[in-house]
């Protein structure tokens, strides 16, 4: 019976196995291989050592394409997450018409990425944009959203944390009703008021969850792509101001055939999402409180 | 009598502060389907209009006809229903074997599977694009089906759920001398529904959305999806906002709609993404 065991365990995980060996692991391993080539025109490439992790050190593009990332980022987790909380606080409470709230902040996590570019690319239009219409009911100033160069980078921020609230305001609701009601019973029967109560109980019991959250947007904020190549696009004269390492990736990859050099910066962000995470994990020791 | 006010007005305040992020929520999207339905000269007009003077439904006709729009729509459903078939299939069935058998290698194969979560796509795509080219897959479905049939986020999601569900009634089974294959498909799937529909939900909807793949591997017009043919689209009518609307509903309407029906399913499903561990 245990040989048949074997049997069935390896032929039920082989299509998965396979899958993954084929098209993740080896892709991987020959990623770290051609990350040490240079190509020319026509497709062919050649051993070159560490050049392309030197050019990388060097080049002033990837590292402010690195720098508008981790801004980026250090803008929408944050306020992404601050936001999404007090929905869900709010949607935690004992009122009419929860589930119709629900649904509306939820409609941008299934709409398509590419979509709600369009959509905000065109309310951020500066000359016929809904929103300069909006201030222009408080003043006359044309903003110009998307193609002032200090302000791209937020505007497009604040898209992605308009997108992300739905998916971290369901999560952040289930960790709400995962807490036990007694230990709010408990503290007002020592006197304990609402704001008391959401900074000793709900915020330390949903440490968990923050914890989660923050490693996976953290993680996917670092590849934003869809939202600068659709809503400030390659010949923005803002494009330098904006564009993620992502961006550049899919530059050298895909438009300029630079194969070798795009998956030295696939690396660089390899890199950088290991060591974010790991020490993440490190620091969650400090603040994170399991039962 | 004091307290019942000040509760009566904290639900007025939360209801206000609800009510603007709806609003801001739902602005975007009743800005989209009313700027497709206008002439060009409406939806610049200054100031603007809300509604169109008459509702230009042609924006809709003709998008069919200055794009395969069609296509694309049969090329996404394609490749969402294939892959999503694939993954409950795959998913499962591995998800079984590393929650209910004990064999060699288990530990290790599953450490495996995992550190793929961890590895962002970016890493390997270039050599995923190459082997798609030596294939002769670009182009093709295929390229856009086979890479996503399995998944390790599918396989340790489905795992969990299994983990959680009871054995008593496997055990009997067993004992009857029924085989593993036996015990998956009549045993555990029936329970594991809400697994498999969360799966399948996730599945669907990030192979409906999904961007960077297909405008790498397909650009030929007829084998594009809805995601990429909007980039397309933007590229050639860049300032037609009400053809770029219209095709972006066009594009999000069917999700949408999916979405009005299986509501619980959806949330349940993301709910779940996030409480794996």
């Amino acid at each position: 019976m245990r040989r048949g065991d074997y049997t069935w365990a390896y032929l039920m995980i082989a299509p998965t196995m396979l899958g993954t060996l084929l098209f993740h692991i080896w892709p991987v391993l020959q990623s770290v291989y051609l990350s040490f080539t240079t190509w020319n025109s026509f497709g062919n490439y050649k051993w070159s050592g560490l050049d392309n992790y030197r050019r990388m050190a060097h080049d002033a593009e990837v590292w402010s394409s690195l720098g508008n990332t981790v801004v980026f980022t250090l803008i929408t987790v944050p306020v992404g997450l601050a936001l999404s909380t007090i929905a869900a606080v709010l949607l935690n409470q004992k009122i009419r018409g929860i589930p119709v709230y629900r649904t509306l902040y939820f409609l941008p996590v299934i709409t398509m990425p590419a979509a709600i570019a369009m959509v905000w690319k065109w309310l951020y239009n500066g000359d016929f944009g809904l929103l300069n219409e909006l201030l222009g009911l408080f003043s006359s100033a044309k903003v110009q959203w998307l193609t002032n160069p200090g302000l791209a980078l937020y505007s497009t921020a604040a898209v992605a944390v308009w997108s992300a609230i739905g998916y971290n305001m369901i999560i952040i609701l289930s960790g709400l009703q995962g807490i036990p009601s007694h230990l709010y019973e408990a503290a007002s029967m020592d006197g304990a008021g609402g704001m008391r109560k959401f900074f000793s109980i709900t915020l330390p019991m949903l440490s968990p969850t923050f914890f989660f959250l923050s490693v996976i947007s953290i993680i996917s904020t670092l590849q934003t792509f869809e939202l600068v190549f659709m809503m400030i696009g390659a010949n923005s004269p803002v494009i330098g101001r904006t564009q993620t390492i992502v961006y550049d990736f899919f530059k050298y990859a895909f438009l300029m055939n630079d194969k070798g050099y795009a998956t030295s910066i696939a690396m660089l962000l390899f890199a950088i999402i290991l060591v974010v995470t790991v020490i993440q994990f490190r620091v969650q020791k400090k603040w994170v409180h399991y039962e | 009598m004091t307290m019942n006010r000040s509760k009566f007005q904290v639900k007025w305040f939360i209801h206000l502060l609800l009510a603007i992020g709806a609003f801001i929520m739902v602005v975007p999207f009743a800005w989209m389907i009313l700027t497709s339905l206008k002439s060009i000269g409406e939806a610049t007009q200054v100031p603007p209009a809300i509604f169109p003077r008459s509702y230009h439904w042609e924006n809709y006709v003709n998008i069919f006809g200055t794009l395969p729009f069609m296509s694309f729509y049969w090329n996404t459903i394609v490749t969402t229903i294939a892959k999503t078939a694939g993954q409950l299939l795959f998913c499962s069935l591995a998800a079984y074997a590393f929650a209910r058998i004990e064999f060699p290698g288990k530990n290790v194969l599953f450490i495996v599977l995992l550190s793929v979560l961890m590895v962002p796509q970016q890493t390997y795509q270039i050599p995923l694009y190459l082997i798609m080219v030596k294939m002769n897959w670009l182009n093709t479905l295929t390229a856009l089906i086979v890479p996503g049939l399995t998944s390790a986020f599918g396989t340790f999601l489905l795992r969990q759920f299994f983990m959680s569900l009871p054995k008593d009634v496997e055990e009997s089974a067993k004992i009857d001398g029924c085989n593993h294959f036996v015990i998956y498909y009549r045993i555990l799937l029936p329970l594991a529904k809400p697994g498999l529909v969360s799966l399948a939900i996730l599945t669907a909807l990030w192979s409906w959305n999904d961007f960077l793949w297909p405008i790498i591997v397909n650009n030929s017009p007829d084998k594009m999806t809805l995601s990429a043919g909007l980039a397309s689209l933007q590229g050639q009518y860049e300032t037609d906002y009400p053809m770029l609307m219209a095709g972006s509903v066009l594009a999000t309407a069917p999700m949408l709609i999916l979405f009005i029906f299986l509501q619980r399913n959806f949330i349940e499903g993301i709910a779940l993404s996030g409480t794996k561990g």
